[in-house]
């Protein structure tokens, strides 16, 4: 049982790791290539989530929209792009933490202001609704497996958008020096407002992908941005492989240690301690695990060159 | 944010416009509640409820016009503090009415018993309000904390359940409300597992839940938690499986984005929306029908709340500043509750029946929770034998 409980676990943390994926592969662009944190990047998930909300509630079908969702996902980002980020890239960092944080609490209250304090809920999709069995009595979710499917065909498109093709090139160079890319000639401008537009979708059909199964709510963004900050970090800024590996890592180390960290513990404590100490460092994990990662790569694990 | 709303509406005006003219100025109602964050929605059925009552009652509480200014307590301890403040000192409120959430109870209750002002709790109930720090302004129409949870407790106890695998936020009340199941269960805990506060994805759990094939599960997820919590539960397979017997997870809050994920789920009330009286019948008519949602508990406390402030100060005859008589007032007000029995014990939390309650669908397709069966009678809570009578 131990063995396909852990299976179970990896599943889970495989599928959360990807969701952080989708968020982080944006944000770190987004810090990479311009220099610009954006703390509203949580809230572009939360509005990928109501999107998909109040379009299927409006279609009556998860898929039309998810459809509907993406294009306006990113035209909401290009319209925060034009109307506040643009003006802060010339300042300095502190300037836009105030700024994004803003923008923060206006979305946060502007859902409220839309759509009700209380939870909404998406159905999942009819097609998606079953589960499958993996051992007697374990039912993994099938919605959940195509959160995994669609998330690593994402990573494969990133891929082959960033490494082969042009504008992945110029992606690529303005995160080791955008001051070259621009005086060769490149509408830098330009460039960065596709990337934000681009990481603004994503996360927004990440928020889209979870809307089935986590409740959409004023707010929600915001616990998952802290983390999709530790995956940047982890796996260097601005480097798109780096947030893979690193979102995997930290879905693992999460799910698996919450789960099995009384287990382990247990061999070398009483079992009261052991739960006690397991439940109080079981969410730490990801913390220490960046603790110990920024000691050893101070530049995370894939760092741009510069 | 101060909303003031001025409850001489028309109704009163019309329906009392021959009435003699009272000399006395208006009494003022401070409404403290969680009304922005993810929790809004459980003060805005506290607010609804109040207002329903006041509606009900034609503006006047006593046979005194009433004005009712509403705060936000932003669910901040130290905002809350501020606001009552504000409401003591410049609106020289007569009662408080609120909080939904205890840590905002205990920071705002020195300030607001100090300045001796009544404070009506129509939510929360922390164990040292009830118990040692009981004070002789601070009354509940809600519940101490423990006692739903007991309910689910005692359920699991008498039902025979022998593995009980519970799960909460890592928080204090979380662990309040796994001491409150532990008060009478007395079977084996599998696990008593905590997640970090806001966990959204309860995956990991669930698999560990379904690895272990407890008899039942008992869980404390509030809002966008419980919402989750049950979605999830039901797509694992387990909802048929194992029961899940829970407290302030399935309510009248919760429902609208859980639906029939949560149905057949079980918790623990003083109350639910079909209770059979006449005037609860008719409570749950009006408020459905003014604000499109089935009422949940905050608003039942609420709307008792008015109630309780109407009986005493009818007992008065309208005055509040003989603050010996209109606390014996409110300690001995007669009115029909909600929820049918209901008096208040010596140390203003209320003497009342507990239900189990499950979640069901209405005929006109919105959920509400609805009575299992009863589970304690006349119940008072466990900290009253604490209240020294001196405070």
């Amino acid at each position: 049982m131990t063995a396909t409980l852990f299976f179970v676990q990896a599943l889970n943390g495989l599928q959360f790791g990807l969701i952080l994926f989708l968020i982080a592969a944006g944000l770190t662009l987004v810090f990479g290539v311009m220099d610009f944190i954006n703390l509203a990047h949580g809230v572009q998930y939360m509005v990928g989530a109501y999107l998909v909300a109040a379009f299927s509630a409006w279609t009556g079908s998860f898929g039309w929209a998810l459809l509907l969702a993406l294009p306006t996902a990113l035209a909401f980002g290009l319209l925060l792009e034009a109307l506040v980020f643009r003006h802060l890239y010339d300042r300095d960092h502190l300037d836009q933490v105030l700024a994004t944080f803003g923008v923060i609490l206006f979305l946060n209250q502007g859902v409220k202001f839309v759509w009700g304090a209380a939870p909404l809920s998406v159905p999942v999709p009819e097609l998606l609704s079953g589960s499958v069995e993996i051992a007697n009595g374990l039912l993994y979710p099938v919605y959940r497996l195509a959160i995994i499917a669609a998330g690593l065909v994402i990573a494969a498109l990133l891929y082959v958008l960033v490494n082969h093709t042009r504008v992945g090139m110029l992606v690529r160079a303005g995160a080791s020096n955008a001051a070259m890319v621009s005086a060769l000639g490149v509408n830098i401008q330009r460039l960065f407002m596709v990337v934000f537009g681009f990481g603004a979708m994503l996360a927004g059909f990440a928020g889209a992908m979870v809307a089935p199964i986590l409740s959409v709510e004023p707010g929600m963004g915001d616990n998952i941005l802290i983390l999709a900050f530790v995956v940047i970090v982890i796996g260097g800024i601005g480097s798109i492989r780096g947030a893979f590996l690193a979102a995997l890592m930290i879905g693992l180390v999460d799910t698996v240690g919450r789960s099995f960290a009384p287990n382990l513990l247990r061999l070398v404590l009483d079992p009261a301690a052991a739960s006690q100490t397991g439940r109080a460092i079981a969410p730490m994990l990801i913390y220490i695990f960046m603790a110990a990662v920024l000691f050893f790569r101070p530049s995370g694990l894939f760092p741009v060159k510069r | 944010m101060n909303a003031t709303i001025k409850t001489l509406g028309l109704a009163a005006a019309m329906t009392l416009a021959t009435a003699p003219a009272m000399a006395q100025e208006k009494l003022k109602v401070g409404l403290l509640l969680t009304l922005s964050g993810p929790s809004a929605v459980l003060g805005q059925h506290a607010r609804d409820g109040f207002q329903l009552a006041m509606k009900d009652l034609g503006g006047k509480l006593g046979g005194r016009d009433v004005e009712v200014i509403v705060v936000d307590d932003e669910l901040k301890p130290d905002v809350a503090v501020t606001k009552v403040k504000g409401l003591i000192e410049r609106d020289k409120v007569d009662f408080v009415v609120g909080p939904i959430f205890s840590n905002v109870a205990v920071a705002t209750h020195k300030p607001i018993v100090d300045s001796k002002t009544f404070y009506i709790s129509v939510n929360a109930g922390p164990s040292n309000l009830a118990g040692k720090s009981c004070n002789p302004y601070f009354f509940a129409t809600s519940y101490q904390n423990d006692q739903n949870h007991e309910v689910l407790g005692k359920v699991a106890q008498d039902r025979g359940y022998k593995k009980v695998y519970l799960l909460a936020p890592n928080y204090q009340a979380g662990k309040d409300a796994l001491a409150g199941f532990k008060r009478h269960y007395k079977g084996e805990i599998v696990e008593e597992s905590y997640t970090p506060l806001n966990t959204l994805d309860f995956q990991s759990e669930l698999a560990k839940i379904a690895s272990m094939q407890p008899d039942a599960i008992f869980t404390f997820m509030p809002g966008g938690m419980g919402v989750n919590l049950v979605k999830q539960y039901r797509a694992a397979g387990l909802a048929d499986r194992i029961p899940f017997l829970s407290a302030f997870t399935v309510d009248e809050s919760t429902l609208p984005a859980q639906q029939d994920a949560a149905l057949g789920m079980f918790g623990g009330s003083n109350w639910a929306p079909n209770l059979d009286t006449p005037q609860n019948k008719k409570f749950v008519q009006d408020y459905v029908a003014a604000y499109n949602a089935v009422p949940a508990s905050y608003a039942m406390h609420a709307y008792d709340a008015a109630l309780l402030i109407d009986a005493a100060l009818k007992a008065t005859s309208g005055k509040t500043d003989n603050k010996d008589a209109l606390r014996a007032a409110i300690q001995k007000a007669e009115f029909k509750s909600l929820r049918g029995d209901f008096k208040l014990g010596a140390n203003g939390f209320p003497i009342q029946d507990f239900y189990l309650v499950k979640a069901a669908k209405r005929s006109d397709g919105k959920m509400q929770t609805e009575i299992v069966e009863k589970v304690f009678d006349d119940y008072t809570d466990a900290y009253a034998k604490e209240c020294a009578p001196t405070n």
